[in-house]
């Protein structure tokens, strides 16, 4: 209950005092929230309205920024690059994070050093997790192509990270790595908070595991999948750490996501601008997405 | 002839065996790339730049790939000081400033409350990939662009909204009883809050606080934007550019070395407070 002041003095006066006793302690918080994020939320919109280079005066400029996005086939290329990487992402990581939180969901032997292996990744960096994995890819000392070629599964040790479709695979594999464990824990607490007479009663009555499965535990776990969905989707929008670590936006640049290209665009061209009118059309896209995912929430809520 | 029971036994024995070799086999590929990872970073300078099979060291262990990377950028303790203020500054900066709004909001009424309350949980919802251009911009007027407090700043406003809503809620469930007691016994303000609250909010600090050490740890993009000079890199930072050659020949063993000196204080941290971790998680994400 967040109502409920505890002071309950009675004169005005007084709770004047408390009032501003109140703001006194959230006043830190507010100031760091104003001064780093509205301040820059705000600052983004009048920004993308210029032509804003690194040195030298900017220059007002309308809606220029958004009508060239239109005509950039980079920021296409980037934005079809980032939708084919979250839906290829977030299937690979329900693929394998569901199938682990069955596997995981009966209290046995061993099974929380299981969870807890499973999780480990989850708490290293992006950003390192890449560098691991990069290594581990790399043609002339890495681990992955000389361990298939000792296994015999391919001829010659292959360079990963030179064509499109081994990079693309290895990084899917790297996040599939680092994240399936998040995934798994989410999926967990959906699984056990089925109440086990519903399994229970839908065996008695003749359900298979499968038939359990489809029509019991699915539907029950729709808020949850849900959840996991929006927090799959939303990371994988905003992916940048692989990308640029792993390929530096390669091979032929293909791999550039919508965050990369605002990079680029802001930090390497310096055209801060049209970099700030890039990240409004982030923000739209992120904005509609939400809306999508809470709507799939409450939807969820309609069946309990 | 084998009885039923026996023969039961020995189906629940295979069903047993199966499962764990399973799970052996599940754990081998979360945690190989560890090993492998680790193993490898002791390999001899020589040694490091072979095909990895095997893996470790053949001829003995040897600390050369750590000692080269000392050789990068401004000395690896440099790197790793700047990553250990900035994570530590973040955990202080992070407590004490969430413990203050948390118990703003949970124990006192004031003017647009819940507006103030919503006006933080947005920062969740907006991105701060999306704001990072001002950000740059922002943080150089005010004269604190390349430098470690400015990123610290950063990274405790990212912090805010979970940190803020977790200690609300603690102090949400501390009886109020306590607080009249200690309040009738003459403890004022921020006394009573350091001296009769925080003990009782402590599992909810712990929280917040192996959060914002991770979360300021890890973070790449923010650091790569807004550090420009060579010795103010973070960890991450520094690693990316010796991946990349930017501070001469790429020598995986470096990188290797890096990795496990960027993977170790995680796990540490992780596998120490496993508990108030799981029990964020569970907040933040299933509220």
């Amino acid at each position: 209950m967040t109502g409920s002041g505890l002071p309950r003095q009675s004169s005005p006066r007084r709770r004047r005092r408390s009032q501003w006793r109140g703001l006194a302690y959230i006043a830190p918080a507010m100031a760091l929230v104003i001064v780093f994020f509205i301040m820059p939320v705000l600052f983004t919109g009048w920004m993308s309205l210029h032509n804003w280079p690194l040195m030298g005066a900017s220059r007002w400029i309308g809606f220029n920024n958004y009508f060239r996005m239109y005509n950039d086939s980079r920021f296409i290329t980037a934005l079809n690059f980032t939708a084919y990487y979250t839906v290829i992402v977030t299937i690979a990581i329900f693929s394998v994070a569901f199938p682990l939180a069955i596997f995981v969901e009966k209290e046995r032997q061993f099974v929380s050093a299981y969870r807890t292996i499973i999780f480990l990744p989850v708490v290293v960096g992006l950003a390192t997790a890449s560098l691991l994995w990069v290594w581990l890819a790399n043609v002339d000392s890495g681990f992955i192509g000389p361990a298939l070629k000792g296994l015999d599964l391919v001829a010659k040790s292959p360079n990963l990270l030179a064509t499109f479709d081994t990079a693309f695979l290895t990084i899917v594999v790297m996040v599939v790595w680092k994240i399936a464990g998040f995934t798994m824990i989410i999926l967990l607490t959906g699984l056990q908070a089925i109440p086990a007479e519903l399994n229970e009663a839908a065996r008695i009555d003749g359900a298979g595991r499968w038939q359990r499965f489809v029509h019991l535990t699915l539907p029950l776990m729709r808020k949850t999948i849900a959840l996991a969905l929006i927090v799959s989707v939303t990371g994988s929008i905003l992916a940048f750490d692989q990308f640029y670590i792993m390929t530096a936006g390669g091979p032929q640049n293909k791999m550039i996501s919508v965050v990369y290209y605002i990079f680029n665009q802001s930090f390497v061209s310096f055209n801060l601008g049209y970099g700030a009118a890039l990240s409004i059309a982030l923000l739209a896209i992120l904005v509609a997405i939400s809306i999508v995912q809470l709507w799939l929430l409450r939807a969820g809520e309609d069946h309990p | 002839m084998i009885s039923a029971k026996e023969k039961r036994a020995r189906k629940r024995l295979r069903l047993q065996s199966a499962y764990h070799l399973t799970g052996i086999a599940i754990a081998i590929f979360f945690l190989a790339p560890f090993a492998v990872t680790l193993l490898a970073s002791f390999r001899h300078g020589t040694e490091a730049s072979l095909p990895p099979l095997p893996p470790w060291p053949t001829a003995k262990i040897s600390f050369d790939s750590y000692r080269l990377l000392d050789t990068f950028g401004a000395g690896i303790w440099r790197h790793m000081i700047n990553s250990l203020l900035v994570s530590l500054a973040t955990v202080v900066l992070t407590v004490a400033v969430s413990l203050l709004a948390g118990y703003g909001f949970s124990r006192y009424r004031f003017p647009l409350k819940n507006v103030l309350f919503v006006l933080i949980i947005t920062t969740l919802m907006i991105p701060f990939q999306s704001i990072l251009t001002p950000l740059f911009i922002i943080l150089a007027k005010l004269g604190l662009n390349n430098s470690l407090l400015g990123l610290t700043l950063v990274y405790v406003t990212l912090q805010l909204p979970f940190s803020v809503f977790m200690m609300r809620n603690a102090f949400d469930a501390v009886p109020k009883e306590i607080e009249e007691a200690a309040r009738i016994d003459g403890a004022r303000d921020l006394k009573l809050l350091g001296r009769v609250l925080l003990p009782l909010v402590l599992p909810g600090v712990a929280t917040v606080a192996i959060f914002a050490f991770l979360n300021a740890w890890n973070e790449f993009l923010a650091a790569l934007v807004l550090l420009s000079s060579n010795e103010r890199y973070t960890l991450p930072v520094l690693m990316t550019a010796v991946r990349a050659g930017r501070l001469g020949a790429i020598n995986w063993g470096a990188v290797q070395a890096g990795v496990v000196v960027m993977t170790i204080p995680c796990l540490i941290v992780f596998l120490l407070l496993q508990r108030y971790y799981m029990r964020g998680l569970m907040a933040g994400a299933v509220k």
